[in-house]
This record gives structure tokens, C-alpha cells and sequence, in this order.
């Protein structure tokens, strides 16, 4: 393995970059496509005056994603306008989570943050209006086999995800941040609890920064699927940056995390966040964080299993060993979204009843 | 270095081993394949366009390859990779030379945003061009084919790139693609032409490509100025008619057939009425292609 990834260098220390030959820009280029943070490169050259002195062929591939980056701004403003309105009558209280939030918060980690879907969380108790007053807009579930939907319902911490009919955005509406299953349940109350208002807006909410950073973290050190991991720990390290100011945010952050029962994924979110991308974080913060440690053996493998996993999913960023720490990390990741029984259950359906998707 | 410097031989193995860094137009391709068919296509069609040696830089890497599944002993299979990462369902091994034109073109449409790109073909003479829209079954490629056969610059066939920053059109010069009757007609309208061997039973039923004119390869980084947007049509028996179209209704309809113009936002609105305002623009339908190259050689560029 390259055992520094440019497109790590790139998010370190944007400066560096003007001195790459072409050759170097190219792989760099397909490194932080494959990441997903093409357009975040941009945004980062920006931001340092630096895109004049990027040579024009990356450039023109800089420029070329930035009007993506920002269609899906725009489209992420108007898709939650469309949301408000329909659930305008439900009188819920909306909270947006992770990048959704990021672009209606006006915070730095939007910037060049590209999106697939809108995740939103409301009471458990009101899922159903919700889901209701949604479909009367026009979303419509997508797991129509009965199992997936029993799966969704009973066991997991969100709906099936909708998708509008016409527009073909999707929507994932939760109740939780982990799923009913998991071995820990960070309180949705307390969460929802601290939520902050949006300015301007009374019915959408943003969680409060310190819980954004866990759900941040949660969702990358509990989730499998880790083909945009990087772009999550980007996400937290913008958060912890940005964050920085606030007076009592850093003191707070632990604390939250224990009553939250967070502190194992706030624990990797800021070790990795500095091992890779060189954040600043309070030394006292770290110590307090270190609740969250897990035993010396067990930190030695995830060491190596997210020091893989994490990066870009391309061959200039791998070893013999990412395969199977993939796969060893969904494995993972399923084993603490249910206990062994179940999760036998369910993968034995999936395996021999589920119709194979084509 | 021009494709057509290696020997058929070289070009197979350039094409395995390394692969070759292909210019078309502004873009470099890097194409890396062991597929036969595909080197085949590309040794011929191809011959002309420079190679870029040295490059370091692609703005594409793509490669052909065969899924590495059971499927390849009994009903072969071809996979357009971008970066190593399938960009399609797999299609028909038979199918591999086609599957490199289509994808070549998904790499242009679903990046090169810095221009407004709308699914056209586009010819130029004198420094005018012309942007045929093409709604399914316009015939777009047939008047196309037989317009660069007759004198007429190829820009592109398929993708009309418009510049946001001035609007000139950027030349794409690639193999015309041609369908099913289509081949026949071009094929007996201009027996020199070079092309590709037929394939049947695509997504499009048979096609075949058509060798870009030397010159329009030549001069493939000249742009031009938009003069005409004409909407063809053929029909069966139909009589040559020009019909002035309003520029309303005319940015409409090329705004249906655009990729990227909501993408855009604003520069992709303010780029079409740019180039709306600088055309002339027509319904034009036809059924005989000499009757047809007639009326385009009467055009007039609009007064500015």
C-alpha cells in the first residue's frame, strides 16, 4: 500500500499540491473521485487562493465537479422546501441529520459535499403521519418485499427509504440513529432535546454541535459500508474545526458521548481524525475521550482494519489486506447492529428467501 | 504520433499491455483493453487521431474488459470501466467496439461541465455552425454523415458542446454512429467511407460507425461560432421544407435535448440563450438526401 495516499496529503496540507507534476494531479484526481471528494478539493483550493496555480487539465476536472457540488446544493434547498410543505400539517418537529444539516446550517462541511439522499429524524410515535403525509407528496417506499419492510419496521431505527415518484430524491425518515437492535441507544429524547432551530425556520431543526459530531461518528464507526468513510471523517474533521470556537463545545463533547453511550465511536472518530488528517484536538479532550478506548489487542485490529477501510476504494490506495478488512468491518458492522441470534435469523432469510436483486 | 503510425500488431499489444493515451477533440483518453474487437475499431477508425505519448495526464481511464465470471465460456460479456469501476450493466462481448463509443461519450456528457452539452450532431463551414438536435429517430445522423461526406466539418455527432464562458462550440470529431437502414443509405451515398463492421441486436438494433473526415480530425481544436439550430426530420416521401422556427419555441426543444442544463443553473440558461439568440433557427424535414445538402449549402449565417 502507498502508505500515504495523496489524496491525504491534499487534505492536510492543501499547499503542498502546487508543487505536483501532472502525473501526481492525475492520481490525485482519481483517488478523491473515487472518495467522493473531488469537489471538496476544490472547495479546499479555493478557500487557500490556490486553483489559479492548479495546471489547467486538473483544474477543468476541478471546475467540472464544482457545478455539480453546487446543483446539489441547490437541489438539497429546494427538495427540503418540498419536505416542510408536506409535512407542513403534520406539525412535527423535523431534524435534519449530517449533510442535509451541513448545507442548512451554512456550515463549512456542505462545501463541496455531494449527496444522495436527505436523511431526516421525527418521534417515534408520529412516524406513521409522517410516512402518511409523505406519500401524499408523492414519496413512496422502495423495499417492497414484505421481509425488508418487517426488517425496516421492526428492527431498524428508520423507515424504508422513499422515493418520489417524480423526482426520484430520496428520503430516509428515522426515529433513531442506531437501530432498535443495537446493543447501545443513544436516547432519541436527549437528542432531540438538544436540537437547535434553524435560523429563520421554526419547524427544522439541526442537532446541537456536539451531537452532530457523534451522529457523525456513530454513523461511520457503526455503519458497514465505508466507500465514502473518508468523506465522513472529512465531514467530522470540518465539524471539530469549525466547532472550535465555541466556548463550552469541546468541554461538553465527552460528557455528551457518555450520556449518550457514544464514547467507543467518539473515541475513533478522534483518533483517526488526527491520525489521518492531522486534526487539532485539546489534549484534555483526548484524555477525556480515552473512556472510550477500547483493550490494547482490540485497538491493534481496528487499527489495521480502518487504516485500510478507510481510504478511497482504488487500487493506488490498497494491499493485499483491504478486502478482507472490508469485509471483516461489514461483518462488524452488522454484529453490532444485532445480537447473534437475530442477526442469524436474518441473514439466513436474506441468503435463502429474499428474492436476489438482478 | 498518430493511432495509424503502429501496425495493427503494436496497436493490440499497446492496447494490452500499457494502454494508449488517445486524443479526441480536448480530451485524452486513456483506453486499455485486450478485447480484438475493440483494437480492430480503433486501428481503423481511429488512424488518424494524434497519440499523446508522455502524457502523465488522461482526463479519462478507461478499460474493456470481460467479467471474470462463468459467463465468459458460454455467453461473453464486455464491461465499460471508468477507473476501474463498471459504468454500465455488462453488454454482448459482440458488442465491445460500440459499448467503447458509448461510453467515451457518458465520460464527455456526465463531466465535462464547463460546457453546456446538448445531445446534437453539429457541422461547421466557414467558420458556421449548424447543431442538429436530435430527438430519437430524427434521422440526425444520417443528414449528419452525409453533410461531412459532402464538404461540411464534423464537430461532433452526438454531443454539441457549447462553452459557458463564450459560447463557441468545441469540437468532439468521433465515428458517426449510424443505425439499422441508415448504414446502407450513407454506405451507397458515399461508397469511399470507412466503417466499422455491422453489429446486431444492440439497445439501437444494428449500427455501425463511420470514420470521421481527415480534415474535420485535423482541425479538431478550432472551435466555431453557432449559426443554425435545425431540428431534422425525416420522413418517407416527405418534401424538402425549411421552416423559420420561433426562437421561443426553438430554445425549448433544445433545452429538452440538453444533458447538463439544470445542472448548469443560471450559467446553463444564460449559455442557451446565447446561443439561441446567435441562430437562425428551423424545422427541417426531408426525404432525399441530396435535396437536403442543397438546402444546407444555401444557408445563409445570420446578420449579426
Amino acid at each position: 500500500m502507498n502508505s500515504q495516499p495523496l489524496v491525504l496529503q491534499a487534505l492536510r496540507q492543501p499547499g503542498s499540491l502546487i508543487s505536483l507534476s501532472l502525473e501526481d494531479w492525475d492520481l490525485l484526481l482519481r483517488q478523491a473521485r473515487q472518495a467522493n471528494l473531488l469537489a471538496r478539493l476544490y472547495v479546499l483550493l479555493d478557500e487557500h487562493g490556490l486553483l489559479e496555480q492548479v495546471p489547467f487539465q486538473p483544474r477543468e476536472h476541478l471546475e467540472w465537479v464544482h457545478a455539480i457540488a453546487e446543483r446539489h446544493t441547490r437541489a438539497i434547498h429546494w427538495e427540503i422546501s418540498l419536505i416542510r410543505k408536506a409535512l407542513a400539517r403534520v406539525g412535527v418537529p423535523i431534524i435534519l441529520l449530517k449533510g442535509a444539516a451541513y448545507v442548512m446550517a451554512d456550515l463549512p462541511s456542505a462545501r463541496g459535499r455531494l449527496f444522495t439522499d436527505i436523511d431526516i429524524m421525527v418521534p417515534k410515535d408520529r412516524l406513521n403521519e409522517v410516512e402518511a403525509a409523505l406519500m401524499l407528496h408523492g414519496w413512496a417506499t422502495t423495499h417492497h418485499d414484505a421481509y425488508d419492510q418487517r426488517y425496516y419496521r421492526t428492527w431498524m431505527h428508520e423507515l424504508p427509504p422513499m422515493q418520489h415518484v417524480r423526482r426520484s430524491t430520496v428520503i430516509d425518515v428515522h426515529h433513531a440513529i442506531l437501530p432498535e437492535t443495537a446493543a447501545i441507544h443513544p436516547d432519541p429524547e436527549k437528542l432531540r432535546a438538544a436540537a437547535c432551530a434553524l435560523d429563520g425556520c421554526d419547524d427544522i431543526q439541526v442537532f446541537s454541535p456536539a451531537d452532530m459530531v457523534l451522529h457523525s461518528a456513530t454513523h461511520l464507526f457503526h455503519d458497514g459500508e465505508l466507500e465514502n468513510g473518508l468523506r465522513d471523517l472529512v465531514d467530522i474533521h470540518s465539524l471539530l474545526c469549525h466547532f472550535d470556537s465555541l466556548p463550552t463545545f469541546w468541554s461538553d463533547l465527552a460528557e455528551r458521548a457518555r450520556e449518550l453511550e457514544l464514547t467507543r465511536p467518539l473515541f475513533y472518530a478522534l483518533r483517526y481524525a488526527t491520525l489521518f488528517l492531522r486534526t487539532p484536538i485539546p489534549v484534555d479532550v483526548q484524555d477525556a475521550a480515552s473512556t472510550g478506548r477500547p483493550n490494547r489487542l482490540t485497538l491493534a485490529l481496528m487499527d489495521s482494519l480502518f487504516t485500510r477501510a478507510l481510504m478511497p476504494v482504488h487500487p493506488s490506495c490498497s494491499d493485499g489486506l483491504t478486502g478482507s478488512a472490508r469485509w471483516m468491518l461489514y461483518v462488524r458492522s452488522n454484529w453490532l447492529r444485532m445480537p447473534p441470534l437475530l442477526l442469524a435469523r436474518h441473514l439466513f432469510h436474506k441468503a435463502f428467501f429474499s428474492p436476489k436483486a438482478e | 504520433m498518430k493511432v495509424s503510425a503502429l501496425s495493427f500488431q503494436e496497436l493490440g499489444i499497446r492496447l494490452k499491455k500499457g494502454g494508449i493515451f488517445l486524443r479526441t477533440g480536448s480530451f485524452v483518453t486513456h483506453l486499455q483493453t485486450s478485447i480484438s474487437s475493440v483494437a480492430d475499431g480503433i486501428g481503423l477508425l481511429y488512424a488518424d487521431y494524434p497519440l499523446v505519448e508522455h502524457a502523465g495526464f488522461a482526463d479519462f481511464h478507461v478499460s474493456l474488459a470481460s467479467p471474470r465470471t462463468l459467463r465468459r465460456w458460454f455467453k461473453p460479456q464486455v464491461l465499460f470501466l471508468f477507473d476501474g469501476k463498471p459504468a454500465f450493466k455488462p453488454l454482448p462481448l459482440d458488442q465491445a467496439f460500440p459499448t467503447f463509443e458509448w461510453g467515451l461519450n457518458w465520460c464527455v456528457s456526465s463531466h465535462a461541465n464547463r460546457y453546456l452539452i446538448i445531445h446534437a450532431a453539429v457541422v461547421e463551414r466557414g467558420g458556421y455552425a449548424a447543431i442538429l438536435p436530435a430527438p430519437p429517430g430524427s434521422g440526425k445522423s444520417t443528414l449528419c454523415a452525409a453533410l461531412v461526406c459532402r464538404g461540411w466539418r464534423l464537430l461532433s455527432d452526438e454531443l454539441a458542446l457549447v462553452r459557458v464562458s463564450d459560447g463557441k462550440i468545441i469540437p468532439l470529431p468521433r465515428p458517426v454512429s449510424l443505425k439499422n437502414e441508415s448504414i446502407d443509405i450513407i454506405q451507397r451515398y458515399e461508397p469511399d467511407a470507412v466503417f466499422s463492421r455491422k453489429v446486431s441486436d444492440t439497445m439501437k438494433g444494428t449500427v455501425a460507425h463511420m470514420k470521421a473526415p481527415s480534415d474535420s480530425i485535423a482541425y479538431a481544436t478550432e472551435p466555431a461560432r453557432a449559426a443554425w439550430v435545425i431540428f431534422p426530420k425525416y420522413q418517407a416521401g416527405a418534401a424538402t421544407r425549411l421552416e423559420a422556427l420561433p426562437q421561443s419555441r426553438a430554445f425549448m426543444r433544445v433545452a429538452d435535448n440538453a444533458f447538463n442544463y439544470s445542472l448548469l443553473g443560471v450559467r446553463g440558461f444564460e449559455t442557451m440563450a446565447g446561443l439561441i439568440d446567435a441562430s437562425l433557427c428551423y424545422d427541417f424535414s426531408y426525404s432525399v438526401l441530396d435535396e437536403a445538402i442543397e438546402t444546407f449549402a444555401a444557408l445563409k449565417p445570420p446578420v449579426p
